[in-house]
């Protein structure tokens, strides 16, 4: 990989002293009007709708009566707390985040470092591992079902050629989260993939050529160069990656409609049964409110390792 | 390549903006956003039909078109079940409904209850040629509600038991006439099974449980019906499920599967596979599959779904297809008169929709000979009768998560399933209707 001919790349360089930093006090105004426009949504589309979900969760608000209905204290909370189908939605929301975090990325940062060496084709090998990404779940979703369709699908008649007998990848309640954490496997992938080739290309490739100087084996490389050099970028895809399994939601409501017996509903299906089915507005915000809470919690555990992170580096 | 000013590169984007906005006007996105219908003598019509019903649906309405060229129809299929509804539900909330939409009976009550449905005058309907006394006695009065009516049943579609006549002829199951013999006790309907497993060296019978909440509801509430039990009383605020009834009906379902009369662990599409294949010599499901056996040409006939516990009494799970019209935002007499002329022309279509296997409720067309010679159809007709519709309640009807909860897994003991099935609907029946 290290070949003298490797152009060696730049690193991104130190802020030099800018001239505009001479008059910070006049960046008040255009900065402010800059960032209008999206305050703005922000306020009309998030924070609005948040505080409005917020109280509502007090509430026995309903989907189909005006207003915010009968004032309902902390009932909703204690209710979600109380019901099985809050613990067991909210258990597979975290099952499926830890069946997909750790493939998604140890298998993005094997398949970077492979396209990373590859020496003709490279824009093929990106491409392939790319392309699921930029699929719409509903397309994900039939070409999986497909895959997975008991007697007919992709999967079982091909391990039936080999020799093996498949379970019902979606139908048998202990197979269909694997099932479902594979397809996501497959279709997101291509995200963190290209984080980190990014990273790669980031790494001098000094280090390599000293090292190899010094002897060191392709395999000592990758795991004392590239790896650690590949820290950050590794914090970075593990919050983003947990954070977008937290909110899976298409996958399931797509392919499994959240069973076999319930087997598969995610927190975020719990909220859009109760909200949009059952007419339960108010129940669902007071889940949403608490799924929020451990979101906030994980986002906190992490905000914590990347600071430690910082301070090392 | 001289280098975008910032003022020209802003006058480009605005004009770019306003470029879009003129031309989405045309576009389905942006009209699908604009309240109000644009045209003049259209017809939003939505349904849920998949499989053989959607066929014969699109048959129905291509009729409908060639007749009334004046009228521009766009239909809509979308997901069965909550998926359909909740999309209904919104977009009627959202004042976008549909003119005039497909309903099951049971789910029609809810949307009544929250208040999403527009009342049908007996006098417009009356202009049209639809009086009461020409609707099936039962469908149109389980479809009032205080009574009132906001739905026109089109059918009656019940649970029935599919058989393979070769099967059964070899099994020794049909008499002289060629004719089912009753399986009218739980002992003579596993021995008929026994006798039909025999024949296939499969499975005597198949129904769909993996995958599938409908379809272990459906047998379970025939069965229990049958026994007189009850689900729910006081429109679902109280559960009155009869330890005493579904527990010798859930031993007997579980005794069909673990003995290997029945497969205990197929999903939907599946059962089909297994009874057309001849793998099974009876498969029982809504009637509506009847298209998918005549496709497979194989062959098989239709009968009611057999009668184990009710004695004199026949009772058997079923609902209706019922045509709504969802609270539309301004009151448009022509717009109406539009959805009424499609709700005639599909009752006065029911033929084609009983070929489909539902039981027609139009008795112009019912009390027809040419239904009566309509076989296998006709067959079990009688079912419409013993119609049992799922108990009123915020959280019923098919579909809804009502089913859903009383599935039987075949992993659990018939005391687990009811514990499970009591405790989830006791749950529901004391949370606040959001109704």
């Amino acid at each position: 990989m290290s070949t003298t001919e490797t152009p060696v790349r730049p690193r991104a360089s130190a802020p030099a002293p800018q001239p505009k930093e001479k008059h910070p006090e006049r960046h008040g105004l255009p900065a402010a009007g800059f960032l209008a426009p999206f305050l703005l949504l922000y306020l009309l589309f998030v924070l609005g709708p948040a505080l409005y979900g917020l109280l509502m969760s007090f509430f026995d608000t309903s989907l189909v009566r005006p207003g915010l209905g009968s004032f309902a204290g902390l009932g909703n909370y204690a209710e979600a707390l109380q019901s099985a189908a809050f613990w067991s939605s909210l258990w597979h929301t975290v099952w499926f985040t830890i069946l997909t975090t750790p493939p998604l990325i140890v298998v993005a940062l094997v398949l970077a470092l492979l396209a990373d060496r590859v020496k003709r084709g490279r824009w093929f090998f990106r491409l392939a591992f790319f392309a699921p990404y930029i699929l719409p779940s509903a397309v994900v979703a039939l070409i999986w079902i497909f895959i997975y369709t008991p007697g007919l699908g992709l999967l079982e008649i091909g391990l039936g050629k080999i020799g093996i007998t498949s379970p019902n990848w979606l139908g048998d309640p202990n197979w269909a989260m694997p099932s479902l954490a594979i397809t996501t496997l497959w279709w997101t992938l291509g995200f963190n993939f290209v984080l980190y080739l990014a990273g790669l290309q980031e790494i001098p490739r000094d280090l390599y050529e000293a090292s190899a100087m010094d002897g060191a084996t392709p395999w000592q490389q990758v795991r004392a160069i590239t790896v650690p050099m590949l820290g950050r970028t590794t914090t970075l895809v593990a919050v983003l990656q947990v954070i977008a399994s937290l909110k899976v939601f298409d996958q399931m409501y797509l392919m499994t409609q959240g069973g076999p017996n319930f087997g598969t509903r995610s927190i975020l299906e719990l909220v859009y049964d109760e909200g949009f089915t059952n007419f339960r507005t108010g129940y669902a915000a007071a889940v949403s409110m608490l799924f929020f809470i451990v979101v906030l919690a994980v986002s906190a555990v992490w905000f914590a390792l990347v600071r430690r992170q910082e301070k090392e580096v | 390549m001289t280098p975008l000013s910032r003022r020209s590169l802003l006058r480009g984007a605005l004009g770019a903006a306003a470029g879009l906005g003129l031309a989405g006007c045309s576009t389905p996105v942006i009209s699908g956003l604009s309240t109000g219908h644009e045209k003049a003598g259209s017809l939003d019509y939505w349904n849920l039909f998949g499989g053989g019903d959607g066929v014969r649906m699109t048959q129905m309405l291509e009729t409908f078109r060639a007749a009334n060229p004046q009228i521009s129809l766009s239909a809509v299929t979308l997901a069965w079940g909550n998926p359909y509804y909740t999309k209904l539900a919104l977009a009627t909330l959202g004042d976008k409904p549909p003119d005039i939409a497909i309903s099951h009976l049971t789910r029609m009550k809810t949307l009544v209850a929250s208040n999403l449905l527009e009342e049908l005058q007996l006098a417009d309907l009356a202009r049209y040629g639809i009086t009461p006394d020409k609707i099936s006695g039962t469908a149109w009065q389980a479809g009032l509600v205080d009574g009132k009516a906001y739905a026109i049943p089109l059918d009656t579609h019940p649970f029935v038991m599919f058989y393979n006549t070769d099967i059964c002829q070899k099994a020794g199951l049909l008499d002289t006439a060629g004719q089912l013999t009753p399986l009218d006790s739980p002992e003579k309907f596993t021995d008929a099974m026994h006798k039909a497993k025999a024949v296939t060296q499969a499975y005597g019978g198949v129904v769909s449980i993996n995958g599938d909440t409908a379809t272990p509801w459906r047998i379970f509430q025939s069965l229990y019906s049958q026994l007189g039990g009850e689900t729910l009383a006081d429109d679902g605020r109280k559960v009155i499920l009869d330890d005493a009834k579904a527990t010798p009906v859930l031993t007997f379902l579980q005794s069909i599967t673990a003995g290997g009369l029945f497969p205990a662990d197929i999903d939907y599409q599946s059962a089909i596979a297994t009874f057309a294949n001849g793998q099974a010599g009876f498969y029982f499901q809504g009637e509506w599959e009847i298209s998918t056996f005549q496709t497979a040409k194989m062959p098989f006939s239709m009968t009611l779904f057999p009668n184990l516990y009710g004695g004199s009494k026949y009772a058997v799970q079923a609902d209706s297809h019922t045509l709504v019209i969802p609270k539309q935002p301004n009151v448009d007499p022509a717009r109406l008169d539009r959805s009424l002329l499609l709700i005639k022309s599909m009752l006065d279509q029911s033929k084609t929709w009983a070929e489909g296997g539902h039981v027609p409720t139009w008795l112009p067309f019912r009390d027809s000979a040419e239904y009566k010679t309509l076989t296998p159809q006709s067959n079990y007709a009688a079912a419409a009768d013993g119609a049992v519709y799922d108990p009123p309640g915020w959280y019923s009807g098919s579909g809804s998560n009502f089913e859903i909860v009383t599935v039987l897994g075949g992993q659990q003991s018939p005391a687990d399933a009811l514990a499970q099935m009591r405790s989830q609907l006791t749950h529901l029946s004391t949370t606040a209707s959001p109704i």
